[in-house]
């Protein structure tokens, strides 16, 4: 028992500046997007009302508390633009989810079937993808896929094409983004738990007669459900929200909710509504948090 | 025997493991490829030259952006690595304490956070604060978020090493503190390291959360960058990516290049 206190307490001691920290710049400022979502929008600065001021009596902050309303998410829940860009952002982050997990999975298997000692350079190939900047991976992709980009002069030299094709503003080149943004959040996961599986199973499983593909069904599949799931649920979450890649990618016909919250901040100048959709981004991922943190959770027992 | 009956399944493995590959790394090759272009039109090939890195250093604007970048990804690596470290040691070491849950829920969420949600949220408390923005709510939001991703990575490495090393250090007589900063420091010392590379490569590399919390006149090299590209693409654009991906890349040899050394270092120490 004394043993264990005189790790304790200083492990107590060393939560104090990072919970403060998070306290203050996480938690709080989510009291304030709730605040600003219920609030007006005006023309000054900061271009909302009310504006509570704590120094001014009960009577003032009851005053601007009778201010506050429900308007932007009436709003929200009324003009089909914002329902059908939070209808947009969940089908294509499933979508592209769905499609990250096609083409990791099989990346994620081969390095797990790489010798031991060729697996932390495999896993560190993957890695440095994902230490270069994510404007620049989406960058690289404008390049390759504009108008006279590398792909139209190959499909046009090879005679695929007659006239160059349209990639860029399409749903098309959004998908190769994410796909190729996202790949090493999906993978890594998947490996994690493919590395840890036992060859001895698959032997098995072959000496009692299963084809390689029966194997795979049979035990490498079901034993890596927990890597499918946090692979998925660590792409999916970000993606609902995603801002660059639509934004530099796909069209502008349609939106992102992403994309509508950054233009009714920076472009309509209109903070609350701009609020209420963080707020109704966060009840939509509030479900899949949830599921990542109980997630998280286990894996932290499990040793 | 089994070597053979999986040999069917090993080809199809090679083939996903070439393309996937290919997939990752192709486009930024072929980006810094084309950042020596010599030719005005990114895609015609107009041989090699240097001149969009020399068109990059006359550009004054592009160079503050890079400078505010690098300042801002410096101190808030150093403070999210210091944070960080006193997360994973409260996770790892404090079994149980008030809060335990919230404080791991909120190291958790902002690694899959949305960024608008956590720009918008961060500009609000600045606006409520009348903080002045620029570098240091840049800074604050950096700090904010990469800590998070310090306290992951010493977590998985602190909750590796075992305690009765320490335990035999302060049964010779150091105090707890000594203790800790004699054994587990250098233990640790890698994923600490790791940690603050990775903060200051996602500050360097954040657009979203950058663009919310900076004012005017204190833009960092990925909203500029972001401006141009959404004007199309420039060549001067891709040699200032190819920097970065250059920079990166030496970052990262070295980085494990140190770790091959200190691993190797602490293999001969061990029999001793």
């Amino acid at each position: 028992m004394d043993a264990r206190s005189n790790f304790t307490r200083p492990a107590r001691l060393a939560a104090i500046a990072p919970y403060a920290w998070m306290v203050l710049f996480f938690l709080v400022p989510f009291g304030f997007v709730l605040k600003l979502s219920l609030s007006q929008t005006t023309i000054a600065q900061p271009p909302y009302l009310p504006i509570l001021d704590l120094g001014a009596g009960w009577q003032a902050l009851a005053d601007a508390a009778s201010m506050f309303s429900l308007d932007n998410f009436r709003l929200l829940l009324s003009d089909s633009l914002y329902l059908s860009a939070g209808l947009r952002s969940l089908t294509v982050a499933a979508a592209a989810t769905a499609m990250l997990l096609l083409v990791g999975y099989p990346i994620a298997y081969a390095m797990s079937r790489l010798p031991h000692r060729w697996q932390p350079f495999a896993m560190m190939l993957v890695i440095v993808p994902f230490w270069t900047s994510f404007l620049i991976r989406v960058y690289a992709w404008i390049n390759i896929l504009q108008h006279d980009g590398l792909l139209n002069q190959i499909l046009l030299t090879l005679h695929v094409v007659s006239a160059p094709v349209v990639w860029l503003s399409t749903d098309t080149a959004m998908y190769i983004g994410m796909v190729y943004s996202y790949l090493p959040f999906m993978i890594l996961p998947l490996f994690a738990t493919l590395s840890k599986l036992d060859d001895a199973l698959l032997e098995a499983a072959a000496d009692l007669g299963s084809s390689p593909l029966q194997s795979f069904w049979l035990v490498t599949f079901p034993l890596s459900l927990p890597g499918i799931g946090a692979g998925v649920l660590l792409c999916f979450i970000p993606l609902v929200g995603e801002f660059v890649i639509p934004d530099l990618l796909a069209g502008s016909d349609a939106l992102m909710i992403g994309q509508i919250l950054w233009l009714e901040f920076f472009t309509n100048r209109d903070w609350p509504v701009a609020a209420a959709t963080a707020v109704l981004l966060l009840l939509i991922l509030l479900v899949p948090l949830l599921i990542y943190d109980r997630f998280q959770r286990r894996q932290m027992v499990r040793p | 025997m089994s070597t053979r009956r999986f040999a069917a399944l090993s080809r199809f493995n090679i083939v996903s493991l070439a393309l996937g590959l290919a997939f990752l790394y192709l486009p930024i090759v072929i980006l810094v490829i084309y950042s020596f272009n010599a030719s005005q039109l990114v895609t015609v090939w107009g041989g090699w030259s240097l001149r969009w890195y020399t068109a990059f250093f006359n550009d004054a604007a592009m160079l503050a952006a890079a400078g505010m970048s690098l300042r801002v990804a410096a101190t808030s690596a150093t403070l999210a690595t210091l944070l960080g470290t006193l997360a994973a040691m409260a996770l790892v070491r404090g079994e149980r304490f008030r809060g335990r849950t919230l404080f791991s829920g909120m190291l958790y969420a902002p690694l899959v956070m949305p960024e608008v949600i956590t720009g918008l949220s961060l500009l609000l408390l600045f606006v409520a604060l009348g903080a002045e923005r620029g570098f240091w709510t840049v800074t604050v939001a950096h700090t904010t978020l990469t800590m998070c991703f310090v306290a992951v990575i010493v977590q998985s490495r602190l909750s590796g090493v075992d305690r009765s090393l320490e335990e035999a250090a302060m049964d010779l007589g150091c105090n707890p503190f000594r203790a800790f900063v004699a054994v587990t420091l250098p233990l640790i010392a890698p994923a600490i390291a790791a940690g603050w590379m990775l903060a200051f490569t996602l500050s360097l590399d954040d657009l979203v959360i950058a663009s919310f919390t900076t004012g005017p006149g204190a833009a960092t090299l990925p909203i500029r960058i972001y401006s141009e590209v959404r004007l199309g693409v420039k060549p001067e654009i891709n040699a200032i990516c190819a920097l970065m991906i250059g920079a990166v890349t030496l970052a990262i040899v070295t980085a494990s290049l140190v770790t091959k050394l200190s691993s190797g270092r602490g293999g001969n120490a061990a029999p001793m």
